[in-house]
């Protein structure tokens, strides 16, 4: 009796495994299709939406795909902004960023969270997706202390776990690399293929980037990358309140009509405003253990 | 006991292998690199490395942290590193290739090394130095445990649990 109970709770289980298997199959028959000419990518995209295969549209770039779309994104905006050759400040920055990544709801990526100073006076960071985080010199000049400094890496690495500037990928970038991958068949694309590809991944990287540098995110999201910066911060042990000081001193040092966060984030004003809401019972960062004071001065001075 | 009764005993048997077998949760690793650690946490100590695309049998959950084992190895990998899509890595058919944006995902497939190495020959202005400079800084967790126990910083719950 016991088994035919058992038998009876599987059998489901098994058919909806080869549902799976189903939708699989269904992707394939359209994508030969596509490859014979037999009915026109439209259709095939029509068929395999039926088939209920495509998901959220950033969710089907693949952690290893993220790298490479982070490397690029990274190194685009490396050509704009020199980067400090700081060692001893490099260190400090990803060893801070690097425990923060850890404490997050995200610690690992396929290449790992990384991090570097771009040697700018404007007041900007970056986060490429996949974990590449720049800061500007200025950006760093607004931090009084290392709790102020590790809100600025908190915000950055929630933007990355987040999936923020993979969001920014247009849809029809990914339905054009699809139709591209998908009448490929082998691993590797032939030279018109690649080029298509090359094109696509072009294009993502703008919208990635024209994101990043000129039109900045949507107010929520940032506002989103704040709450999930605190959360990070309390585990690692320090104080959330770091994020309204260093917005406070931000909020000071921003020129209006600059190019930087004045043009790409929402007024630090109404970041503070929101923030209080969460550290309602958390109060400001008082008397501090010394080596944490020294390490930090230790490692901006210079900037 | 006659060949007769024995046969619904053997096809019992097989039918809970399949059974079991189905039960057994598979996951692939989705980063370049993943540790197996004996504790739940980074400082936890490396048991087995992982690499991209490896499976791994799911024996338990304990937060953020799966327990895994896998070939001789066991033990606890965060779940960040896994997923639920089987990544395949040789090339193959059309139904792996297409079937990327649901359940499998072929490894190398779509953006990739070739891809960036196109990019790059696209736009010699673009220098990726920095960014191979970047990926080489690694801090090693027991460097961040003691930079936090230097600092007073008490790391209380999620990944460095």
């Amino acid at each position: 009796m016991k088994t035919l109970l058992i038998l009876l709770i599987t059998l489901p289980c098994l058919l909806c495994t080869s549902c799976k298997t189903l939708d699989a199959i269904t992707e394939a028959g359209t994508a030969v299709g596509v490859a014979t000419g037999a009915i026109t990518t439209e259709q095939a995209d029509s068929i395999n939406r039926s088939a209920g295969a495509v998901g959220k549209v950033f969710e089907s770039i693949t952690p290893e795909q993220e790298y490479y779309i982070g490397r690029t994104v990274a190194a685009t905006i490396l050509s704009q902004y020199k980067p400090m050759d700081n060692s001893a400040l490099t260190e400090y920055l990803n060893t801070i960023g690097q425990y923060l990544a850890l404490c997050s709801d995200r610690p690992e990526t396929f290449g790992g969270y990384h991090f570097l100073v771009m040697d700018s006076e404007e007041i900007n960071a970056f986060a490429a997706p996949g974990g590449l985080i720049l800061v500007s010199r200025g950006m760093l000049k607004c931090c009084r202390d290392e709790h102020a400094l590790a809100a600025v890496l908190a915000h950055e690495v929630a933007h990355v776990g987040l999936n923020h500037g993979l969001q920014a990928i247009s849809k029809s970038r990914l339905t054009a690399a699809a139709t591209i991958l998908g009448a490929e068949t082998a691993k590797n694309l032939g030279g018109k293929e690649l080029a298509d590809l090359t094109k696509t991944f072009e294009d993502s990287i703008s919208d990635i980037t024209g994101k990043l540098v000129n039109s900045g995110y949507a107010r929520q999201l940032e506002l989103q990358a704040d709450k999930t910066a605190v959360a990070t911060l309390r585990r690692a042990g320090y104080n959330p309140t770091g994020l309204t000081d260093m917005l406070a001193e931000m909020e000071k040092n921003l020129k209006p009509g600059g190019l930087d966060f004045a043009k790409t984030h929402p007024d630090p004003k109404v970041r503070i405003a929101e923030l209080r809401k969460l550290l309602a019972s958390e109060t400001q960062v008082a008397a501090q253990p010394e080596v944490l004071r020294k390490r930090f001065q230790k490692a901006i001075s210079g900037l | 006991m006659s060949v007769k009764r024995l046969l619904p005993l053997g096809a019992f048997l097989c039918l809970t292998a399949v059974v079991a077998l189905a039960a057994a949760k598979t996951m692939s690793v989705q980063v370049r690199k993943a540790e197996i650690r004996d504790t739940p946490n980074f400082l936890g100590r490396v048991v087995s490395s992982l690499a991209y695309g490896d499976k791994v049998t799911v024996d338990g959950q304990d937060g953020p942290w799966t327990k895994v084992s896998a070939g001789n190895a066991a033990g606890w990998v965060h779940n960040s590193a896994l997923t639920t899509r089987n990544i395949v890595l040789q090339s193959g058919t059309a139904a792996e290739a297409t079937a990327s944006s649901g359940e499998m995902a072929l490894a190398g497939k779509g953006f990739n090394a070739d891809v960036e190495k196109q990019f790059k020959d696209n736009h010699k202005d673009i220098d990726f130095k920095w960014v191979d400079r970047m990926e080489k800084i690694v801090i090693a967790p027991n460097r961040i445990k003691a930079f936090a126990d230097e600092g007073s910083l008490t790391s209380t719950q999620g990944g460095a649990r």
